[in-house]
């Protein structure tokens, strides 16, 4: 694993991706779900509005540093936990 | 819609797969986010960098963020002028396809002949196809005293690619359409003979809507394809003349092959795989969606 360049931030990163993901697993068998339509007007499950949350994440985070440099990080994660939080409870 | 709970299953037979694309696909690109937020001065020896290289992606007063604003910018007119042309385009030699007897089958395989060829030979074919001293269109442009050179004027460079990929990919979207067309039934363009409708409007009105599903997919594959285009342009111009037709990919290379500037590349390499991951996906759903849609 030594070519992959590993660093405890990034592992923790995917750590976290993964987890979502086992999540979603045992939810999904668990607590099995009907689409529903919301915001986004199409109907999203759980999984959706999860790849939808990541994807939006990822472009607030890119969008933030590209209009202000990126010197304070802290306004884009307020942005994506109420970006996050809205998918969630209206998507 | 019905309302039983969806069973997702099914989705572990897909395993196989997966440990598969784990490693052709994952671990890469694991890396390439480890090589993102790290800087190295070889000898494998990495160290934390924070966000500085998509600081210097995403700022366009540096080197590497105005060439991969510039670039971006390109990918994006090529992709909508390529698609502007041949999806209009394969409708039309769709339509003038014959639908009955031998001529079918010559001409189905006459239309996908270009879809056989690799790549880099589609690149090697028109960069000599347009050589201004011995290929013949170079040739025969210059010779009418048409000004044309694809090594040294951004114009020409630009109006071959999109010929070629023009001459390329045409073929797939006119099979889809093709394939569209013939699944209509003959019932509706009765029904439009008794209702006295000219060509135009059996176009408009029953032809149109008809292939709006496997008109969706065309422009995603089209989109996709144009969007990640690398081979041809690599051959053909070489990403010039200057930066004139230097894409997305090309610049990704140079970067990333060309000065081993791991940071820059992967950071680039990340942007532009986010960008074209959630246009996939918004096609995605929109087909999935059109699917589900019952009246179409």
């Amino acid at each position: 694993m030594g070519w992959m360049a590993w660093n405890w931030h990034t592992a923790v990163f995917f750590l976290v991706i993964a987890l979502l993901l086992a999540l979603m697993t045992v939810l999904a068998i668990t607590r099995p779900e009907t689409p529903r339509r919301g915001i986004l007007r199409f109907p999203t499950t759980r999984g959706d509005r999860l790849f939808v949350s990541l994807i939006g994440t990822a472009f607030i985070y890119i969008l933030w540093i590209r209009f202000t440099g990126g010197n304070t990080m802290w306004a884009p994660l307020v942005i994506s936990i109420l970006y996050v939080t809205a998918m969630f409870r209206f998507a | 819609m019905n309302d039983r709970p969806i069973n997702n299953r099914a989705w572990l037979f897909v395993l196989p797969v997966l440990v598969f694309v784990l490693f052709s696909s994952l671990l890469p690109m694991m890396t390439v986010v480890n090589y993102s937020f790290q800087d190295t001065m070889g000898q494998n020896n990495f160290f934390w960098n924070g966000i500085a290289w998509f600081q210097n992606l995403l700022d366009p007063s540096t080197d590497i963020g105005g060439r991969f604003g510039n670039a971006l910018l390109r990918n994006l007119i090529f992709s909508l002028v390529v698609l502007f042309i041949e999806v209009p385009l394969g409708i039309a030699v769709a339509i003038c396809i014959p639908r009955h007897g031998w001529k079918v089958g010559a001409t189905l395989v006459m239309i996908a002949l270009p879809l056989l060829i690799p790549w880099n030979v589609v690149g090697t074919i028109w960069q000599i196809f347009a050589r201004a001293d011995i290929g013949l269109l170079g040739a025969a442009l210059t010779r009418m005293g048409i000004h044309y050179n694809d090594t040294q004027d951004p114009t020409s460079a630009w109006a071959t690619i999109v010929v070629m990929d023009v001459w390329h990919w045409t073929g797939m979207v006119a099979l889809l359409a093709y394939a569209g067309l013939k699944s209509i039934p003959d019932a509706f363009y009765q029904a439009a003979r008794i209702d006295g409708a000219g060509r135009w409007s059996v176009f408009r009105n029953i032809e149109l809507p008809k292939l709006q599903k496997v008109l969706v997919i065309a422009v995603l594959l089209r989109f996709m394809e144009s969007f990640m285009i690398y081979t041809e342009p690599a051959t053909v111009t070489g990403g010039g003349p200057g930066e004139a037709t230097s894409f997305l990919s090309l610049d990704l290379v140079k970067i990333a092959l060309g000065q081993v500037d791991l940071g820059n590349a992967a950071a680039l390499s990340l942007v532009y795989n986010l960008i074209t991951l959630s246009i996939c996906w918004v096609f995605f759903t929109v087909m999935t969606q059109l699917d589900q849609r019952k009246d179409l």
